[in-house]
């Protein structure tokens, strides 16, 4: 690992922001602890899809398929009378061995063809999660045991699991991003050949980049199925939500250790900001400010340059076309 | 005799009905300089692919240091000691010339981070691109991004180094000066094989040349018998030329 100074001041504000979230989780109420949860739920999901769209380039559309995975298993594991902590754990794994196998025939794909094959394991999924009735529930959906304990106690639990679980997520990211795996990483969104050329098993890198965004993903939906206590297909594998991940990321900044936080932040703030104030143009509104923030902002809030924030069409070519997978 | 460290035993590929490389077969030996040479399409790159596993033979045995890698993948025989250049130049273009050269040393070389960097910034020396270390790949001009090539592949650490038109499209001094860079690499004890339509490069470097034609080896020897060969003059020229040549 490579820890220059800044390096580890980065990590060092970053832990100090989630201890800081951690404590405040007992001044805040209810509906923001809420917020609080689904921010940091977010959080993971972005640093997860992070893994395989920033710094591999490979643009993920699976997040939610693993996400959904992991909250059916943790449904399912809860209701033969597990453990919670035993159906979350399961459920990371359940995440890793599907991300295996459909990583290993998925990630011959590049580009838009790699989009569409993982799009397709979310359709494929829920439908499974819809039909096989004596397993998920179908589409009436699963229920799942409720935690026990006052509103605001249960609220607050959850909302330090998944605080905990970004925490992991983030040092996941950090300790990638310093590492061969992560230089290995880059290579290959760079110039597949040439980073096998160099002696870089890109099978390899590859499969265990998925892997590891597929148990993070899991582990995710598994805490989410059992925080709101009811899971039906059309909510646990969702297809909005897997394309407003990678556009959060997008927003934050791709392949940073910072650029899914901030990224969701952002969007979580817009997006309670534009509910609350345009209930009927939501969807509308939000499509277009995202849509103007990517244009504007084509690295993200952190791969901007800016002081030269104005007459962009130059350097959005420039921050675009790394992106691209060859 | 010693042993040759690069062995092509009856090396065969075919895409549909075309046999890119017909029936070749290869001896390599430790720290010599071959020229590979013969006209466009001749199948010298496919040799190369093949060599370097990025393509599967159809028939036949690749041998490097007494072992099959036929069956092997490119990151594999990378590692092993056989690095490669490309003929369009690849660098990581978001990386700067060091991160570049440590994808080198890091993986193939299988040197720990900060030993990696020191293995890079020696072969950055050894290139003259040390003064560019810092900068954007994406940002160097084409005789420094083929000197990149070089050092990426010098990083790995190779026992054989394969060359492909590492001198196309430079000027003559830029051509001479890497032509001093590749004998001081083959000086430490690395195989060559230096892949070039121009002769001139061929006829002042290599001891040995094999000329390619049609995917077969059409003559194969010391450079200047090669070149006199009339084979190989009507493979270039036309049998005309060779007529006349000869006549």
């Amino acid at each position: 690992m490579i820890l220059d100074r800044t390096f580890l001041l980065k990590i060092a504000v970053g832990l100090a922001l989630f201890a800081l979230a951690a404590f405040s989780a007992f001044s805040l109420d209810n509906y923001q602890l809420q917020v609080g949860t689904s921010l940091a739920m977010l959080a993971v999901l972005c640093y997860a899809w992070n893994l395989v769209g920033g710094y591999m380039g490979y643009p993920s559309l699976a997040t939610i398929t693993f996400f959904g995975i992991g909250a059916y298993t943790d449904g399912i594991v809860q209701n033969l009378d597990q453990a919670i902590g035993v159906a979350w754990l399961a459920a990371a794994i359940a995440g890793a061995a599907i991300a295996l196998l459909l990583g290993a025939a998925l990630l011959r794909l590049k580009g838009h063809y790699f989009a569409i094959g993982t799009i397709a394991t979310l359709e494929v999924a829920r439908e499974i999660a819809n039909n096989w009735d004596a397993l998920t529930g179908g589409a009436i959906g699963l229920n799942i045991p409720i935690q026990m304990g006052s509103p605001e106690f249960v609220g607050r639990f959850f909302f330090l699991v998944m605080l905990a679980l970004a925490v992991a997520a983030f040092l996941v990211t950090v300790v990638v991003d310093r590492t061969r795996f992560g230089f290995g990483l880059r290579c290959i969104r760079q110039n597949e050949q040439a980073a096998s050329m160099v002696g870089i098993d890109v099978v390899r890198y590859k499969v265990a980049a998925f892997v590891l965004s597929g148990a993070l993903s899991a582990a995710a939906g598994g805490v989410y199925a059992s925080m709101v206590a009811y899971i039906e297909p059309k909510d646990a594998f969702n297809l909005v939500k897997t394309i407003e991940i990678p556009v959060m990321v997008m927003l934050g900044g791709m392949g940073t250790i910072f650029g899914p936080l901030i990224g969701s932040a952002f969007y979580v703030v817009l997006n309670e900001f534009v509910w609350a104030n345009f209930i009927n143009w939501h969807s509308g509104i939000l499509g277009l400010i995202i849509v103007g923030v990517i244009y504007f902002l084509p690295g993200g809030v952190l791969g901007t340059r800016w002081p030269s924030a104005k007459g962009r069409m130059p350097m959005r070519a420039r921050a675009a076309q790394p992106r691209t997978t060859a | 005799m010693a042993e040759p460290i690069l062995e092509l035993r009856n090396v065969t590929r075919t895409f549909g009905g075309v046999r890119a490389t017909d029936d070749v077969s290869l001896a390599f030996m430790p720290g010599e300089i071959v020229g590979l040479i013969g006209p466009n399409g001749a199948g010298k790159t496919t040799l190369v692919n093949l060599i370097s596993g990025f393509l599967p033979v159809s028939s036949g045995e690749i041998r490097y240091e007494g072992r099959s890698i036929v069956r092997q993948a490119p990151h594999q025989i990378a590692r092993a000691g056989i690095a490669r250049t490309f003929q369009i130049v690849q660098p990581f273009a978001q990386m700067t010339v060091l991160e570049n050269v440590m994808a080198g040393s890091i993986f193939a070389g299988a040197l720990g981070l900060k030993a990696a960097r020191a293995k890079a910034v020696e072969a950055l020396e050894f290139v003259r691109l040390a003064p560019f270390m810092d900068m954007p790949a994406s940002e160097l001009a084409l005789a420094n991004r083929k000197r990149l090539e070089l050092a990426k592949s010098l990083a790995m650490n190779p026992r054989v180094l394969m060359l492909d038109e590492v001198n196309a499209g430079l000027n003559s001094s830029e051509i001479t000066e890497a032509l001093g860079m590749i004998r001081a690499i083959a000086e430490r004890g690395i195989t060559i094989i230096v892949i070039e339509h121009l002769i001139r490069v061929v006829a002042e470097l290599a001891e040995r040349a094999v000329v390619l034609h049609h995917g077969a080896v059409l003559s194969e020897g010391p450079v200047d018998s090669v070149l006199k060969d009339p084979r190989v003059v009507e493979a270039y020229l036309g049998n005309r030329f060779a007529r006349r040549f000869a006549g």
